[in-house]
């Protein structure tokens, strides 16, 4: 039960790391100023989250770890984050698309997690990021819409966006053992019933957008094994590099 | 985060003596000037030259230490890094609005940037090579943009006056940031503590240029401090700064790369300060002028944001007039 | 070429609830959704706020500095309108 909890703790925050890493890749870069704080502001949202269940996470685990043992020394093969969240920012129009697809899941996940977990630990983070989702969620799908209906050009790459990242969805609705046993136990909801909100939420947003969620005969799976694309591995190779080159080093 | 020094307006202007004299009065009763004010040319083109800049700044300033938001070496760091660097975007923002109002767009002053016309402060053509760099950053960076701004609070211009107030509320905890970086790193591994102590020796020098050249090469100084858009010269603050300074860098055990830094008792009017030795200011005016190490690399970075988030720009614009188009339809 | 300039909206955040709304700023939003959403993520950072209004610019009509003099001096001379012009009695009490 308590590696199940430390598993099922570590997809969470690595979702919400990896994903508030590529954001942050963001800052100074963004197409307006006031999407430039926008961007950083959501970005700082998944790494409190990711910090609160990492170290959830490890003192679950009662081994001495921290959030940063947790985060800085694990490598690709560790880690357990969703294949949408490591996906390289690409436009902007993918980044807000990504967000949105996450966000549509994570939303109501985190609203039942709050409402429902036999673990008060995982309510408290929980009825602290559903609220962050829920804006998170609003701001991207304006966006979504936005680009989606906007210029010939924004809804040529706003098609591209949802090509590119549609067929990762399905992942979201995966449970591994750990999750599977952690939902069964009542302290995290079953991923799979998100799966009517989030149909209801995207189809919403991406018709108002004039965009069409494709057919997915072959979804992409397999972050929860740590089998990513080759993109996660720079990422971590740059995140990682000072615990790395200076171990045991206090920064 | 910025300080003074490149601002260069100039401040002549045409108006009646009588003009001139009423709104030195206001000036010199400490009113505010309010946009709509009637004011001098002179007066609007400084402020217009002087926010800008320092709204590039914050923009471009947003660069060196966003260089290592991907490195930060825990996530503690991360986010506090992230925020202190949003920051710097709020606070170019607030700086374009409160410019606005002198009848400036934001585009124009983008487009100014853009082109290498505006300047921004040279501090920010230097690279972030090492993580002691964010730590020096906020320390000596921070710490010499704070001498400035809260002076600044004061400017006799009411919109940049209240920006100015925003900016330092908020910045009170990016200098502390950078601190906590050095005092960490020099208490760590003695690898950590060159690390810092290398970072000190590149960002000393161009720390103390960023307050600008000397009073007695710096050519319009005086109609600034008249119009209290100045409240000191740069020699001033540039003093308070090295004396604040010094204490602190002896108390992490670093050693400030200035063979001829001295106590001085018989400085400030005898309560003492710091002699310091030359300051290069070839580098300084070599940079300001474009050819530092990282001016190009910064203006290319700026740019290519800019002209990649066009097309979402355009999108929201049209988005908006379809839906205003539609909802005229409608009624 | 200048690009077409995105809209400019005028902020005003009610810092807690009892007090009146305060102009703080203004932000760059192409529509009324996109202004509200910068507002919140621009100006209240920092729990500034428990509520905000974003206006267009453009829309707010100014008193002319040019005019202060006709507008604003006249009630100077009106104390009457003041309570410490008219004299009660100590006696009387607080009133």
């Amino acid at each position: 039960m308590t590696d199940q909890l430390f598993d099922a703790l570590i997809e969470l925050a690595d979702d919400n790391l990896v994903l508030g890493h590529r954001l942050s890749e963001w800052c100074g870069h963004a197409p307006m100023l006031e999407e430039d704080l926008a961007l950083a502001n959501l970005a700082l949202d998944l790494v409190g989250t990711a910090r609160a269940l990492y170290s959830l996470a490890a003192e679950v685990e009662g081994k001495g770890r921290t959030e940063d043992d947790l985060a800085y020394l694990r490598v690709e093969r560790e880690y357990r984050n969703l294949l949408l969240v490591e996906r390289p920012n690409g436009d902007f129009g993918h980044t807000i698309l990504r967000q949105f697809y996450f966000a549509a899941f994570m939303e109501p996940f985190w609203s039942a997690a709050a409402a429902g977990s036999s673990d008060a630990r995982i309510r408290a983070i929980a009825a602290k990021a559903a609220k962050e989702m829920a804006y998170h969620l609003r701001h991207s799908g304006e966006w979504v819409v936005r680009l989606g209906d906007g210029t010939d050009e924004s809804h040529r790459r706003m098609v591209a966006a949802v090509d590119a990242l549609h067929h990762y969805t399905d992942e979201l609705f995966v449970a591994s053992p750990a999750a599977e046993a952690m939902a069964g136990a009542g302290v995290l909801p079953r991923r799979e019933a998100m799966r009517a909100e989030w149909d209801r939420l995207v189809g919403q947003v991406l018709a108002e957008a004039g965009l069409t969620a494709p057919d997915v005969p072959w979804p992409q799976i397999g972050g929860r094994e740590g089998l990513h694309g080759e993109e996660l591995g720079h990422m971590l190779a740059e995140m990682q590099y000072l615990q790395r080159a200076y171990p045991g080093a206090t920064w | 985060m910025y300080s003074q020094g490149l601002i260069g307006a100039d401040g002549r202007t045409e108006e009646s003596p009588e003009f001139l004299e009423a709104f030195q009065r206001r000036i010199d009763a400490e009113e505010k000037i309010e946009p709509k004010d009637p004011m001098p040319a002179g007066y609007r083109r400084t402020l217009v030259r002087q926010i800008g800049q320092h709204a590039h700044s914050e923009i471009v300033g947003m660069l060196p230490e966003g260089n290592w938001i991907t490195r930060a070496p825990t996530l503690k760091r991360k986010a506090a890094l992230l925020a202190k660097v949003q920051d710097e975007g709020g606070h170019g923002l607030y700086l374009y609005a409160a410019a606005e109002t002198l009848g400036v767009s934001r585009e124009e002053m983008t487009e100014e940037l853009l082109a290498g016309k505006a300047k921004y402060s040279s501090i920010f053509n230097y690279p972030t090579l090492s993580w002691a760099d964010i730590g020096a950053i906020g320390w000596l960076v921070d710490g010499a943009a704070i001498m400035n701004q809260i002076p600044l609070c004061r400017c006799s211009y009411g919109p940049y006056s209240r920006a100015m107030i925003r900016i330092c509320k908020e910045e009170s905890f990016h200098q502390r940031q950078g601190y906590e970086i050095m005092l960490t790193l020099c208490r760590g591994t003695p690898e950590q503590k060159a690390m810092a102590q290398d970072a000190l020796n590149r960002w000393w020098w161009p720390s103390l240029m960023m307050f600008g050249p000397h009073d007695k090469d710096s050519a319009h100084t005086e109609q600034s401090m008249k119009w209290k858009i100045k409240r000191f010269t740069n020699d001033q603050l540039r003093q308070k700064f090295i004396d604040a300074t010094v204490p602190q860098a002896e108390f992490l055990g670093l050693t400030i790369p200035d063979p001829e830094l001295r106590w001085n008792p018989d400085k400030n009017d005898g309560r003492g300060g710091y002699d310091h030795g030359p300051i290069d200011w070839d580098e300084f005016w070599r940079v300001v002028k474009g050819h530092g190490r990282m001016n190009r690399d910064r203006l290319a970075a700026r740019r290519k944001a800019h002209d990649e988030g066009a097309w979402v720009r355009e999108a929201a614009l049209a988005h908006a007039r379809k839906r205003k188009a539609r909802a005229m339809a409608a009624e | 070429m200048t690009e077409t300039p995105t809209p400019l909206w005028e902020v005003f955040i009610r810092p807690r609830n009892g007090l009146s709304h305060k102009h703080v700023g203004s932000v760059h939003a192409a529509d009324a959704e996109l202004a509200l959403q910068a507002a919140r993520d621009v100006y209240t950072r920092r729990g500034e706020g428990t509520s905000i209004w974003v206006v267009p610019s453009a829309a707010i009509t100014a008193s002319d500095p040019d005019a202060a003099a006709e507008f604003f001096e006249p009630t100077a001379d009106k104390i009457y309108r003041h309570p410490t012009f008219y004299e009660i009695p100590e006696e009387v009490g607080h009133m």
